[in-house]
């Protein structure tokens, strides 16, 4: 009974969240500078061309009034044309969403399995210079943007050292035929080994300048967290018993030293969603963060409330998920 | 033999470096690999197909892809001049009530189908139907009750338009199919575009690239490169990465520093050309510009060779009035002369001195334009030592364009014109016209002026009204023309590139090399 109230408590945060998160992008973008239909006005046009463009896309009317017939439409599903693109807005969304979510999830694993890394080596030879070495390494990566690290791996990786792609998801010459959009996890279900690398190719670049920060960040913290675990009962133990120090961080220590990683990773992870939509743009690479910062230069309102509702949506979703693999990782939690 | 974790991780962990050696190694050379005949890396990305409406219709720079794609019922050349298109001939009756329209024989679109009198006419009636959302539907909706007589077209002149067949060459003046469009709908359309251009579309990742292929029946000839795919880089310091990394054969667009730099590269080219893009600083009829005393010492005072030589690396044309030399009513004999004494005296005049400036704001946009905030710092500083004290506001260009249609612009704000059929009605005219949406100095004086030039029959008459009005402008400093924006182009030394003083990068105008 009391998971279920937790449930239901959660859904209905997540629900107002959302809805608190809607009415503030649709009157904050409306009151911020810059007019659609005042970028498109024709020379010549006169009030009347005027007002028929206002009526054409629906912004005639009050504030209030468009919100709640956007409102209206998004619960059942429409979230309104796009001015630039001329297409139902979910379907530019969902289109492209799933590019994001690979970029992001293949940064997120980069940054987790570099991060650990760093730390699992920082501890094992901690209190040594191989430990202030990972500390430089870190402040480095977490000192420098990753729009910094995207343009500096663009010099070097794709013009002095030419072995990634610069730009795009895919090789123009490469036309899958997939049946989602998600293309790297489905080149891998269906072993198309071609596609996987084309857009491995294409993708780790901007994977890494998104991943470095965070891998820093996971690196510091979970470093710290395994010192401290380091020094548990239950640690000594498992040296008392003969198993050598990197058995000791690996089997025993790393677990209880994931937690608080764990939910800072979650939230880091909204951070590196957010972090798309400039690099996304540096590698033209044909994410939602991409289309966002158009959306945004054409004042396309319909199409920035998907994009920004649809972040929102993530970053809710991201953070139940956090909570609840907390939940199951923390036996306190699980067991309480 | 048991497989253990530790087994089971070794193995991982080689596959993992083999996986990653593979990627990085192996793969290596085939990121060189020839794609297509030619790549090219644009500067915007391209949100929809249809030419003729919404927002991307009146975007100037995408015209160049569309250009490829479509036909225009009237071509342009590189000079802007005007040339046949899908009409081969056109003109108006002697009293301006009609016009007529020579359909070409043997174009055809994309499908193969034959281009025909009536996808013209469904395109112009299209076009000016307001519920199509055609941006430019007040020039097209001034034509109607056409007729088709063989491959001729007439129509009855509701309104007279003297820029219509201009027009024709410039936004949304596409032909488009209607028998493809009708039977696929607006979404099968964007899914599946069929013009009639030299190129047809392969292959659209959004965001991403368009991959083209030749007509090969184009009636112009078929392009010499036979696959082109056009990357949408919006970032400039991409760009130069795509040609310094040779993954793009053209790129434009980019700063003139790495356009020097670039050119000079071994295997690369450079062609820098004045477009019909110019920089200008509009002038509000509210105070303190209501006094011509101001606006002349404000126009005096800009040395605007100075701004081309040290923030532009001297790429650049100085302009005089609103009309670049490529345009129809270009006038030498205008000129306002760079006279900082001039201008101390004109402000003394009106009891202003560096003691005492004169005080208004000035409004600009940042990195919109190559070195448009720099330039307008320089200026803010050149006004400084006559006695003009301005305070830069910078906004983005959308908010300059609600600005400018609520005519609630600052005193002075800075932006660019680009008008690529050259005609005086489309930059003087729309510009400084009062009822205009986009004129920002609505003087009585100018209305009187331009007013009856909108529907002047007389081109002579029309031409020589638009100098008389330019020759005003000067004389009253009622707009400060800065400068005509050159175009920076680099591209490998295998392709030829011819281009176009409309600012189109168009792959139909390119060839191998040699």
């Amino acid at each position: 009974m009391t998971a279920l109230r937790a449930i239901l408590t959660r859904a209905l945060m997540t629900a107002i969240t959302l809805f608190g998160v809607a009415v503030i992008v649709f009157v904050v973008i409306r009151v911020a500078p810059g007019d659609p239909i005042a970028m498109m006005l024709p020379p010549g046009a006169s009030d009347d061309d005027i007002a028929h463009l206002r009526a054409l896309y629906g912004l005639d009317k009050s504030i209030v009034q468009q919100f709640f017939i956007w409102l209206g439409n998004v619960l059942q599903g429409d979230f309104g044309t796009s001015i630039s693109i001329r297409q139902p807005v979910s379907r530019i969304v969902l289109n492209r969403l799933p590019a994001t979510l690979e970029l992001s999830l293949l940064a997120m694993t980069i940054a987790v399995l570099f991060g650990g890394a760093l730390a699992f080596f920082a501890t094992r030879f901690r209190e040594t210079p191989a430990e202030t070495g990972v500390d430089i390494i870190n402040g480095i990566a977490l000192s420098v943007p990753d729009f910094l690290w995207g343009l500096a791996l663009i010099l070097l990786l794709g013009v002095a050292w030419p072995v990634f792609e610069i730009s795009g998801r895919i090789s123009p010459s490469l036309d899958p035929q997939f049946s989602t959009q998600f293309y790297l996890l489905e080149s891998i279900l269906r072993l198309r080994l071609d596609v996987t690398l084309d857009l491995l190719d294409h993708m780790l670049m901007p994977a890494l300048a998104l991943a470095l920060p965070l891998a820093a960040v996971i690196a510091q913290l979970l470093k710290v967290s395994l010192k401290e675990t380091m020094n548990q009962d239950y640690v000594m133990l498992a040296r008392t018993k003969g198993f050598s120090e990197s058995h000791v961080i690996s089997h025993d220590a790393f677990r209880n030293a994931l937690l608080p990683t764990l939910t800072l990773t979650g939230i880091q992870l909204t951070f590196l969603i957010g972090g798309t939509v400039i690099i996304e743009r540096l590698f033209s690479y044909e994410g939602l963060g991409n289309l966002a910062i158009d959306a945004v230069i054409n004042r396309d309102l319909p199409l920035i409330q998907g994009i920004v509702l649809l972040f929102a949506i993530l970053f809710v979703g991201i953070n139940l998920a956090v909570d609840l693999l907390y939940t199951v990782l923390n036996p306190r939690l699980r067991h309480g | 033999m048991p497989l253990t974790r530790r087994d089971l991780m070794k193995r991982g962990a080689a596959g993992v470096a083999g996986a990653t050696a593979l990627s990085s190694g192996l793969y290596v050379p085939r990121a060189f690999a020839q794609e297509s005949d030619l790549t090219i890396a644009y500067n915007v990305n391209l949100p929809s197909f249809d030419p003729t409406v919404g927002l991307s219709a009146v975007n100037p720079t995408i015209q160049g892809i569309y250009q490829s794609i479509f036909d225009q019922y009237i071509g342009q050349e590189p000079d802007l001049s005007m040339r046949p298109g899908i009409l081969t001939d056109w003109g108006w009756n002697d009293d301006r009530t009609k016009i007529h329209m020579t359909v070409r024989e043997g174009a055809t679109w994309h499908d193969g189908s034959p281009v025909t009198p009536e996808d013209v006419v469904w395109s112009l009636e299209r076009a000016g139907n307001p519920d199509t959302g055609n941006p430019i539907q007040f020039v097209w909706g001034k034509i109607g009750g056409f007729s088709i007589d063989g491959n001729v077209v007439s129509a009855d002149v509701k309104e007279f338009e003297p820029t219509l067949f201009k027009w024709m060459a410039f936004l949304t003046g596409y032909v488009m199919p209607k028998a493809y469009y009708e039977k696929v709908g607006a979404d099968g359309f964007e899914a599946a575009p069929v013009g009639s251009g030299p190129y047809k579309v392969d292959r659209f990742e959004r965001n991403a690239f368009l991959k083209l292929s030749a007509h090969e029946g184009y009636w112009g000839g078929a392009p010499a490169f036979k696959s082109v795919i056009i990357k949408f880089v919006p970032d400039a310091s991409s760009r130069v990465a795509e040609i310094d990394s040779g993954k793009s054969q053209v790129v434009f667009d980019i700063t003139y520093e790495e356009f020097d730099r670039l050119k000079a590269k071994s295997g690369l080219k450079g062609v820098t050309t004045p477009i019909s893009d110019i920089a200008m600083i509009f002038i509000n009829d509210i105070e303190p510009m209501t006094d011509k005393n101001v606006r002349l010492a404000a126009s005096y005072s800009i040395d605007k060779q100075l701004l081309i030589d040290r923030l532009l690396d001297g790429y650049g044309v100085k302009i005089d009035t609103l009309q670049t030399p490529e345009y129809s009513a270009f006038d030498p004999s205008t000129v306002v002369p760079y006279d900082p004494e001039k201008a101390v005296e004109l402000l003394k005049a009106s009891g202003f001195s560096t003691d005492n400036p004169v005080k208004f704001k000035i409004q600009t946009t940042r990195g919109f334009k190559p070195k448009d905030h720099e330039m307008i710092q320089a200026i803010v500083g050149m006004w400084r030592k006559v006695g003009i004290e301005a305070e830069i506001e910078v906004y983005e260009i959308a908010k300059h364009y609600e600005l400018r249609a609520t005519d609630t612009l600052a005193p002075a704000a800075f932006y660019n014109w680009g008008n690529s059929i050259g005609d005086p009605a489309t930059s003087t005219g729309f510009a400084m016209f009062g009822p205009s949406p986009h004129s920002v100095w609505d003087g009585q004086e100018m209305i009187d002026m331009i007013g009856p030039l909108w529907g002047e029959p007389d081109e002579e008459k029309r031409i020589a009204g638009y100098k008389a009005v330019d020759k005003k402008i000067a004389e009253d400093g009622l707009a400060i023309p800065l400068l005509q924006y050159v175009q920076p182009i680099v591209f490998s030394d295998k392709v030829e590139v011819t281009p176009s003083v409309s600012g189109a990068v168009l792959p139909y105008l390119m060839k191998p090399a040699g």
